[in-house]
């Protein structure tokens, strides 16, 4: 192969908007101020589920400083983005400890808080959905009308009379036969609580509606203004065109600002205040409380095994503690479907996923959707398949890994273009100096020290997320100066990806960095369509359309000169801020001489200023069908590996992860700096997954632990010693420049690895997350029994 | 509100109690305020002084996207009454840069990519100020101690720790000059 000769990609540039968050001047929706601003409060449900019988505002209304109070019955709308099942404000029924049943808009906080204390609702507490097992009996149902809501067909596949949000299926082969050629079944169950995504800026929304029209103008705090706008239209059924959605800085997303949340609420409120601004800003009791979560999942798996190691059949069950309403949680679901079996040939399988509805905080996309999850069971379970045949983990996963020729479990073929796992695995078996399970004998003589290490593996991948169709654009101006603007309608809320744009832009323009602007603060009336910035699919979409951009400005650019310079388009070529003749290279033209279009010395203009445009429509993807899941719904697989080693106090049962080393195949860094940051950001929102977080529900549904006293995320103390990223370049033929996503693979599979080398390390396998001090003490003081 | 004329402006008292005069120091510049006896710190550099640098990022004291240097220590505004701070020398992170140049504790927050979404930066500079006040030549693990009250989901820390190593050995190269 060619050696790749860039001038921008695989720079590690400084992230462009950086000056401006280290002086305290980026802007951010919770540091907005409009003129006449109200503030919003809202009062949350006792009950995970429970009868409204009366509610009383009026003491509420009549507080001086309070201009609306809103109740269910005055926000008659339902939302959904797949599943057309909440409502703004609870009405009737509340489904979850934490849905809101009230709302106020006052002149300051104090006041709007007040007013909240002021409203009794009267409840009659009914019985509950707490658990999977409860949700799938049905004796109780979260949603009564369940047969009568509003769904995507023939993607999502909710069950009569039932809690099933979405039940999806892929069936593959003869599973039957499969397992009867099986040397060895194995069957285990993992599972993990719902977790919180945790960004640092809790959700915002401030809204203005115009009261004498439909038209919305909305700030918040989102990761997809374009979702926001369709939802919002659609919910009030008024014209897209009258939602404006405007996007300032955003403080961390992770999926959790992604579809609609605080959005219409806050716009009701505005329209009930007369049409004044209101803000509401979530507390971050809220943000736990309120606010979608990660699902609890219980994934119960089956694997025929051949004594080599090689998997002759698979029948597995996901099963997903929702919450009260679907979400996005029936599409993380969805993806189980073609992901849930890791990078794998499984040739018979036989895979469920089902969304339920349970009595709890709902559950949205987080980071890797549903793939930390799944590669939970997966990953665990290919170890605990090698512990019974007395095998090495690492061979067992090698003799199955996805190569070229092999297809995955939703049919798709791998190409060598495709990404490698195996690359990933073996680099990361390298690095951690990986030689098998360590011996009972290392293992006993370690444990008279007081501290065990080991070492685990696991693997991961993922594709982005979405429905078949979703496209981006880009816009491309150029400056009278030759500088260059570009709009892009996605949101950079940390990752890094306007940085990577800027530097597509360069590189296909062939112009420095400095000259390169992506425009921030998306705004739907301005910046061109964007699907919704989830599922790591920003670089290769977002770049990919930026470069279309280029391609078309230096078209243009090209067919302008070609008259200045008398010669045909085809004698011309580009570079170095010029446009000139590829053998006479001295008849050229500046770049800025044709921004406008171009001057004669006569005063005789041609052309005119130069804009151009790039689009990216996901291509050849394709709905997966109904009862075998078969079809293609990926539009690039990022594969990867942990290779983590621990030590265990075997006294206290604290974890210390002494490294981690982290490889990812994504075709082509961009920007090493940024890449390493999504990684080492990834890992340890991995580890706090794995040993830190998770709710913790009482037995009547309320959640025990909505603050960070009782919810921590890992702090600077809690750092592995190491963390070694690697990077395969195996190219991706449709990527731009050959890139993949990364932005959410960091974090899939770190439990299943800790897991894993707390296998190698205690000789206890561990089922459920997360693995806390105290989970872990308490196995090994068991073991000893 | 007035910061000029103390008490002789209206002011709005969502509290309802008798507000309280104040005068302090904020970035190098004298503030004279009356204030509601119930406003936090943090609240009132944002909402009277109009200092946005300053995050709220939970309102309990558990995350630092609020800390500000207090008379020379990191704290958390947001559990501080604004009328606590009498007399006090207050450093926000609007009080980082000198004149049109920014620190080196901001460049290198820049060069080790120290921050992404960013709205933990503000806290975390302020944090990290004041250690290397503090200790001009901290180690690592100083330096998480310091850190550990300030949460970032971003980052992973690690280019965090970086950038405040590589700033110590800058400072004290500059002062050695």
């Amino acid at each position: 192969m060619m050696e790749k000769q860039y001038k921008h990609i695989g720079k590690p540039y400084n992230r462009k908007e950086a000056q401006e968050k280290v002086t305290g001047q980026a802007i951010y929706t919770h540091d907005m101020e409009l003129p006449g601003m109200l503030h919003a409060k809202c009062l949350h449900s006792p009950y995970a589920r429970a009868k409204i019988l009366s509610i009383d505002a009026s003491e509420a209304k009549m507080l001086p400083g309070v201009k609306a109070v809103l109740l269910g019955e005055d926000a008659p709308y339902l939302l959904g983005l797949y599943m057309v099942d909440k409502r703004i404000i609870a009405k009737e029924e509340v489904r979850y400890q934490g849905e809101v049943v009230a709302a106020v808009a006052a002149v300051d906080e104090a006041t709007a808080e007040r007013a909240i204390s002021l409203i009794k609702v009267e409840y009659q507490e009914l019985p509950a959905v707490h658990t999977i097992d409860e949700a799938l009996e049905a004796k109780i149902l979260v949603h009564e009308d369940i047969n009568e809501l509003e769904y995507m067909q023939g993607v999502f596949f909710p069950q009569p009379d039932s809690n099933i949000a979405s039940w999806n299926k892929a069936k593959k082969g003869d599973v039957k036969k499969g397992f009867e050629e099986a040397d060895v079944i194995i069957e285990n169950e993992l599972s993990l609580p719902a977790v919180a995504h945790v960004p640092m800026e809790t959700h915002v929304t401030i809204a203005q509606a115009d009261l004498y029209s439909s038209k919305i103008k909305i700030w918040s705090s989102a990761q997809s203004p374009f979702a926001v706008r369709q939802l919002l239209a659609k919910s009030f059924g008024i014209h897209k065109s009258d939602v404006h959605v405007i996007v300032p800085y955003v403080g961390g997303g992770f999926g959790g600002k992604a579809g609609i949340h605080l959005e219409p609420l806050v716009t009701l409120l505005s329209k009930a205040a007369k049409g004044r601004p209101v803000k509401l800003k979530a507390t971050r009791e809220e943000e736990f409380n309120q606010l979608p979560t990660r699902a609890g999942m219980r994934g119960r798996i089956k694997t025929g095994v051949k004594k080599d190691g090689t998997i002759t059949a698979m029948a597995v069950y996901y099963d997903w503690d929702s919450g009260a309403y679907a979400d996005y949680g029936v599409n993380v679901g969805k993806a189980a479907v073609y992901s849930g079996a890791g990078p794998y040939e499984i040739h018979n399988i036989e895979l469920h996923s089902r969304t339920l509805y349970t009595n709890k905080v709902f559950s949205t996309a987080y980071r890797g959707f549903g793939h930390l999850e799944t590669h939970w069971t997966i990953e665990r379970q290919m170890d605990l398949i090698a512990q019974r045949l007395g095998l090495d983990p690492y061979e067992v996963r090698m003799k199955n890994i996805l190569r070229p020729g092999s297809r995955t479990l939703s049919g798709e073929l791998i190409y060598e273009t495709s990404g490698s796992p195996s690359d990933c695995l073996e680099a990361v078996a390298k690095e951690i100096g990986w030689s098998g399970y360590q011996s009972e004998e290392a293992r006993e003589a370690q444990l008279k020290t007081g501290k065990v290490r080991g070492k685990g593996l696991a693997m991961l991948q993922k594709a982005p997320a979405m429905p078949s169709y979703t496209s981006t654009a880009a816009i491309m101006q150029m400056d009278e100066d030759g500088r260059i603007k570009v709009m892009i309608g996605a949101i950079d809320m940390g990752q890094g990806a306007n940085t990577v744009m800027a530097q597509i832009a360069a590189e296909a323009l062939d112009v420095p960095m400095e000259n390169v602007e992506v425009v921030w603060e998306v705004d739907t009336n301005k910046h061109p369509y964007d699907w919704n910035t989830v599922a790591s699919k920003f670089t290769f979409m977002g770049g990919n359309a930026i470069k279309k951009a280029a391609n078309s400005m230096i078209k243009q650019m090209k067919e302008l000169a070609a008259q200045v310079l008398r010669c045909h388009v085809d004698e011309l070529t580009h570079g170095g801020g010029y446009i000139y003749h590829v053998h006479h290279t001295h008849r050229r033209i500046a770049y800025e001489k044709l921004s406008r279009g171009y001057v004669y010395e006569n005063g005789n203009g041609i052309g005119g200023p130069l804009i151009a445009h790039g689009v990216y429509m996901a291509d050849g993807l394709s709905n997966l069908h109904p009862e075998t899941g078969q079809g293609m719904p990926a539009l690039d697989w990022t594969f990867g590996a942990h290779g983590i080693e621990l030590e265990v106090n075997i006294e206290t049962g604290e974890i210390t992860i002494l490294k981690v080393a982290s490889a990812f195949d994504i075709g082509q860094v961009i920007n090493k700096k940024l890449v390493d940051g999504q990684v080492m950001g990834g890992v340890l929102q991995g580890i706090g997954s794995a040993i830190l977080e998770g709710y913790k529900f009482a037995p009547n549904g309320r959640l025990m632990n909505p603050s960070f006293t009782d919810n921590k995320i890992p702090t600077a103390k809690d750092l592995p010693l190491e963390i070694v990223p690697i990077y395969i370049e195996n190219p991706q033929t449709d990527g731009p420049y050959g890139a993949r996503g990364i932005g959410e693979h960091p974090m899939i599979s770190v439990p299943s690895a800790i897991g894993n080398a707390l296998y190698d390390a205690l000789g206890i396998n561990f089922y459920r997350l997360p693995l806390s001090p105290e989970n872990v003490a308490l196995a090994i003081a068991n073991k000893d029994h | 509100m007035c910061e000029v004329h103390k008490n002789n402006c209206f002011i709005h008292v969502p509290s309802g109690m008798q507000p309280i005069a104040l005068s302090c120091i904020v970035n190098g510049e004298a503030v004279a305020a009356m204030v509601d006896p119930t406003m936090t710190l943090l609240n009132f550099l944002r909402s009277e002084l109009k200092l946005f640098g300053t995050k709220e990022g939970c309102g309990e004291g558990e995350c630092g996207a609020c800390t500000i240097i207090m008379n020379g220590v990191a704290v958390n505004s947001c559990l501080i009454l604004a009328a606590e701070v009498e007399e006090a020398n207050i450093i926000t992170v609007e009080g980082l840069a000198q004149g049109d140049k920014i620190s080196i504790l901001q460049e290198e927050f820049i060069e080790k990519d120290a921050l992404q979404c960013g709205f933990c930066t503000p806290g975390m500079l302020m944090s990290a100020r004041a250690l290397l006040d503090r200790i001009p030549n901290p180690t690592v693990d100083e330096v998480k101690e310091a850190l550990a009250g300030n949460f970032c989901r971003c980052t992973g820390y690690f280019p965090i720790i970086d950038a405040v190593m590589a700033t110590a050995e800058r400072e004290r190269r500059e002062l050695r000059k």
